[in-house]
């Protein structure tokens, strides 16, 4: 039995038919093309798959595609500027070395943009807590905690030139 | 020392801007049109014949277009000792198995197909336990091998070993020996991006596969030997690299699931996809090798190393990968590894019913090194002499040629010894068994080292390790290469651009790396052994050197002919313009002209613009001129090395050798028996850096896998079967435990044949993690455990039985 959803993907309304069973994932990957979200477990466990619902992070390979009915998702496609440029957030992640096969990036960046949107100036430790949910097999996560501190440097200087006149 | 534009810095990544934005593609994110989906039906035994697979109810599930069994296809051989074919006939020798794979229109009708299947089974007695399995009639896996000769042992007909100097004799002469048996368990590579493929035909039937894979040439050896034993002799497999997701080791084999997708394509004509899920990654790919290591050492009343004794047992589950040959690699710490002048080594692998292994980072390397550096601290303790000082001692040092034949060229062992002692404070906190300040008293501190030898030159295991390497320039200055290497994530990419970049004398903006494909990159024999840089780059320089002599054989009558043009625009704009007084004509000679920056001058013109030609308009020049011409440069780079003979265990297998030494200052708390790491270093002699970013991050990346194996990591199984297939239970380190800093100390040794000086950096991160630790445990609490993972149980075991 298809039911349609209609959600809010990156500033744009869109709608699919939905099988129950199908994930946010399966809706966000193959029926709307976004394929910069991530499958590496689908069980909760890696991260890869994280997307930000209504402002929270969440797996969304066990996020019911359903429960999207009227909700804003944001992936990682919605964080390019209007001019196709990186955010402050995805270019701290290219200038420290933070991705290295990639896959995994995309998570790790819709994490930081939660814990920022958060917590503007987060220790290494309250990083490193929020992360916990990211599994990354090629960094050893130094480079990614370092990307993460600088993002946080870059949003805030962002934020002070918006702020002056 | 070279002064350097561009290596040797800190450069951003070519590859991280698509990567952090999403839009690198995964085979995951591939599809074709008319694609469609493949899934594997695999073993319900360990061990068992096949007595019935009755296949109708899923031949008749709409959206199904194909079921394939080894009964009703192509017999397809895998592996380098052809002793498994993609689709079993017979039986079933592991739960890994593929017994049989369907095509359907979607991976969830695919998926029930596959229940639909039935197959009934006949157990067989099974063997998972390597020393069992060498025992007399213990249940054979294979009873024939490839050729249909009968076997009568598990012991797998490989020979590797080692034998110099007098063993016997110099045990009777040694003043103090230590020995020891230690373990590793199978641990699973763990790449985030699973494994998966697309296969495809044409109407020719030639076929094009789009592979995760870290060997696309063998690859291609391999798929184009499937293709014949199809029917299809004479036929090509074009192989095509998506971006990887990880490899650490995954991609050195071709896979049944591969040889299933070109089946299943063949089959329905239409594109074929399977993509493993995490499950099955766990459960269906092959993980590390777990091996067992025996290890004497003896040393004179000095503290030198007189001899060393080493076996080991891998248990190489029921097929053999190329995972089976450890020892090649087994053997460079075994026999190079300090100074030893007497050595045995051999290695037995042996064939049980537990899902056979493969390659991962080190590869054999981190097994050995873990019984050796513990032996190193065991025998120092023995003699008396300070662990620093007895590794000092015995250190390897430029020059020498080891027993196994190694030359080394570069060598910072010493260096890297020393380093590691100051950054630990080693002196401080050495043998000093502290409690931790402010902690309950059975907290206790200790710091430990261990030191690596790896391949820094490439390694040679094949008849050509060799790497081509192509550079095409276009009419705007872009130099397109072609590399048959393979990007993982390792940072390749960066290595070659800034290669190109320095040595033919462009911008790194202008360097733009293509896909690998079989069809258009040279041939390469594979991205491992920590090769790609090594060889890529020095392939790059080759290929410069002979690009930059074309473009300045061709300057000697462009470049003339372009500034005289620069000097009639001038005066057009400027009257009064001058040009100095020089005969351009006749100084433009090749010798005479540089190109850096993308910029072509000429020696003995004043460094002014109008005296400068852009590398574009030279090119534009060439190209739109009566017999135009457009520039490449192609080079083999196939390093100076020797094939070993492994059964003698001697050979120059590399072209130069990485060194390098970690130090743990760790925690263990006697209560809980869990160990916390308070600080790693790694000082590596790297010859010289190429891209500090990349560096980095290989080295913290290694250095977090050898982590996990030192702590947390192991493939459980009983009676064959898998029990943590996935991250829930199987542990791997998470940014949360990671909250320790790690220093990172890069020793230059500029070493003769790397490329700038550079050597292999890829894997030896992870190499003696494990035992910097395992020596730093026992500093802290004076016991020593063998077996991998050091966990809290096995901590708690050991100090419990020290007390009684």
């Amino acid at each position: 039995m298809k039911t349609e959803v209609g959600f809010e993907l990156n500033g744009i309304r869109v709608s699919a038919m939905v099988e129950p069973h199908d994930r946010l994932l399966d809706v966000v990957r193959d029926r709307l093309g976004n394929t910069g979200t991530k499958e590496g477990c689908s069980e909760g466990e890696c991260g890869a798959c994280t997307v930000i619902v209504d402002g929270r992070t969440v797996n969304s390979c066990l996020y019911p595609a359903l429960e999207v009915e009227g909700k804003k998702v944001l992936t990682v496609e919605g964080l390019l500027s209007a001019r196709n440029r990186l955010s402050p957030i995805q270019d701290a992640f290219v200038e420290m070395g933070g991705a290295q096969c990639g896959f995994c990036t995309p998570g790790m960046v819709m994490t930081t943009v939660a814990l920022i949107e958060r917590n503007a100036a987060p220790t290494d430790g309250e990083i490193r807590h929020a992360l916990t949910g990211n599994l990354c097999r090629c960094t050893g996560y130094v480079q990614i905690v370092e990307s993460i501190r600088r993002a946080a440097e870059k949003v805030r200087e962002a934020e002070k030139e918006k702020g002056s006149p | 020392m070279t002064d350097f534009h561009w290596i040797g810095k800190d450069h951003k990544r070519p590859d991280g801007p698509d990567k952090v934005a999403g839009k690198t593609l995964y085979i995951h994110d591939l599809t074709r049109p008319g694609m469609v989906f493949g899934k594997i039906k695999f073993s319900a035994h360990a061990h068992a014949r096949i007595v019935r697979i009755d296949t109708s109810k899923a031949e008749k599930l709409p959206g199904v277009l194909a079921v394939l069994t080894g009964y009703n296809s192509p017999e397809v051989r895998v592996g380098f000792m052809r002793d498994n074919v993609a689709l079993k006939r017979g039986k079933v020798r592991q739960f890994r198995d593929e017994v049989a794979a369907v095509a359907a229109i979607s991976p969830e009708i695919a998926e029930e197909a596959i229940e639909l299947i039935d197959v009934e089974y006949e157990p067989l007695d099974a063997v998972f336990d390597p020393v069992e399995a060498m025992r007399e009639g213990a249940p054979l896996v294979h009873e024939v091998d490839a050729n249909g000769k009968p076997v009568k042992t598990n012991i797998m007909p490989l020979d590797y070993g080692h034998q110099s100097g007098d063993i016997e004799a110099a045990r009777r002469a040694s003043k103090f020996i230590a020995e020891g048996t230690y373990s590793v368990p199978r641990i699973q590579q763990s790449c985030m991006g699973t494994a998966g493929c697309i296969a495809e035909f044409d109407m020719n039937d030639n076929l094009t596969i789009w592979a995760k894979t870290q060997i696309p040439f063998l690859a291609q050896r391999d798929y184009n030997r499937a293709l014949e034993e199809m029917g299809l002799s004479g036929k090509n497999a074009r192989v095509i690299v998506p971006a990887l997701g990880g490899g650490f080791g995954t991609g050195l084999d071709t896979h049944c699931y591969e040889f299933i997708a070109i089946l299943l394509a063949h089959r329905t004509g239409r594109p074929v996809k399977i993509l493993y899920d995490r499950f099955e990654e766990f459960a269906y790919l092959s993980p590390r090798q777990s091996a067992t290591t025996r290890i004497v050492q003896g040393c004179d009343a000095d503290g030198m190393l007189t001899f060393r004794e080493i076996e080991v047992l891998q248990d190489n589950g029921a097929y053999a990968s190329w995972g089976a040959t450890y020892p090649t690699v087994m053997l460079l710490p075994a026999t190079s590894l300090y100074r030893v002048p007497n050595i045995r080594f051999s290695a037995k692998i042996v064939y049980t019913n537990n899902t056979y292994c493969q390659a991962m980072r080190g590869y054999g390397n981190p097994e050995v090194t873990w019984a050796l550096e513990c032996n190193m601290d065991d025998l120092a303790a023995k003699a008396g002499i300070d662990a620093y000082e007895f590794r000092r001692r015995n250190s390897n040092v430029p020059g020498e040629t080891t027993p196994m034949g190694l030359q080394v060229s570069t060598c910072g062992m010493v260096e890297c010894l020393t380093t590691t002692r100051t950054r630990l404070g080693w002196d401080d906190k050495r043998g000093k068994n502290e409690h931790t300040p402010g902690q309950a008293p059975r907290k206790r501190r200790g710091v430990g080292m261990a030191s690596l030898i790896h391949v820094g030159g490439s390694g040679r295991i094949y008849r050509s390790d060799a790497s081509g390497l192509t550079m095409k320039l276009d009419d705007f200055g872009n130099v397109n290469v072609f590399y048959g290497g393979v990007e993982m994530g390792q940072g390749l990419h960066s290595s070659i651009t800034l290669a190109v970049a320095e040595s033919l004398g462009v911008l790194p903006d202008q360097v733009h790396i293509n896909q690998t494909d079989t069809a258009t990159c040279p041939w390469d024999v594979g991205t491992h052994a920590s090769r790609g840089a090594f060889m890529a780059c020095n392939a790059a320089i080759l290929a410069a050197r002979e690009l930059r002599g074309k473009i300045f054989a061709s300057c000697e009558s462009i470049f003339p002919a372009e500034i005289k043009k620069n000097i009639e625009k001038l005066r057009r704009k400027d009257p009064t313009f001058t040009p100095p007084d020089i005969d351009i004509a006749a100084i433009a000679k090749k010798e005479n002209f540089d190109l850096a920056r993308g910029i072509i001058t000429l020696r003995g013109l004043p460094n002014e613009s109008w005296a400068q030609i852009d590398i574009g308009r030279f090119l534009r020049a060439i190209h739109f001129r009566p017999d135009g011409d457009m520039l490449a440069a192609r080079a083999f780079y196939d390093p100076p090395s020797e094939l070993p003979d492994w059964s003698r265990g001697r050979g120059n297998m590399s072209a130069t050798y990485t060194y390098g030494v970690q130090g743990a200052e760790v925690e263990v708390d006697e209560d809980t028996g869990e160990v916390r790491i308070l600080r790693m270093t790694c000082a590596l002699d790297v010859g010289k850096v190429l891209n500090l970013q990349t560096l980095k991050g290989q080295v913290y990346g290694g250095l977090v896998q050898g982590v996990g194996y030192a702590l947390y990591e192991e493939v459980k199984s009983e009676h064959g079967r898998i029990l943590n297939p996935g991250f829930t239970d199987y542990k791997l380190p998470t940014a949360g435990e990671i909250d320790f800093p790690i220093d990172l100390d890069f020793i230059e040794t500029a070493d003769t044949f790397g490329p700038f000086g550079a050597k292999g950096v890829g894997e030896p991160g992870l190499v003696p993690t494990a035992p910097a630790i395992g020596n730093a445990v026992f500093d802290a609490i004076g016991v020593r455990i063998h077996d991998l993972p050091i966990t809290p149980e096995k901590v708690l075991a050991a100090l419990e039985a020290r007390k009684s």
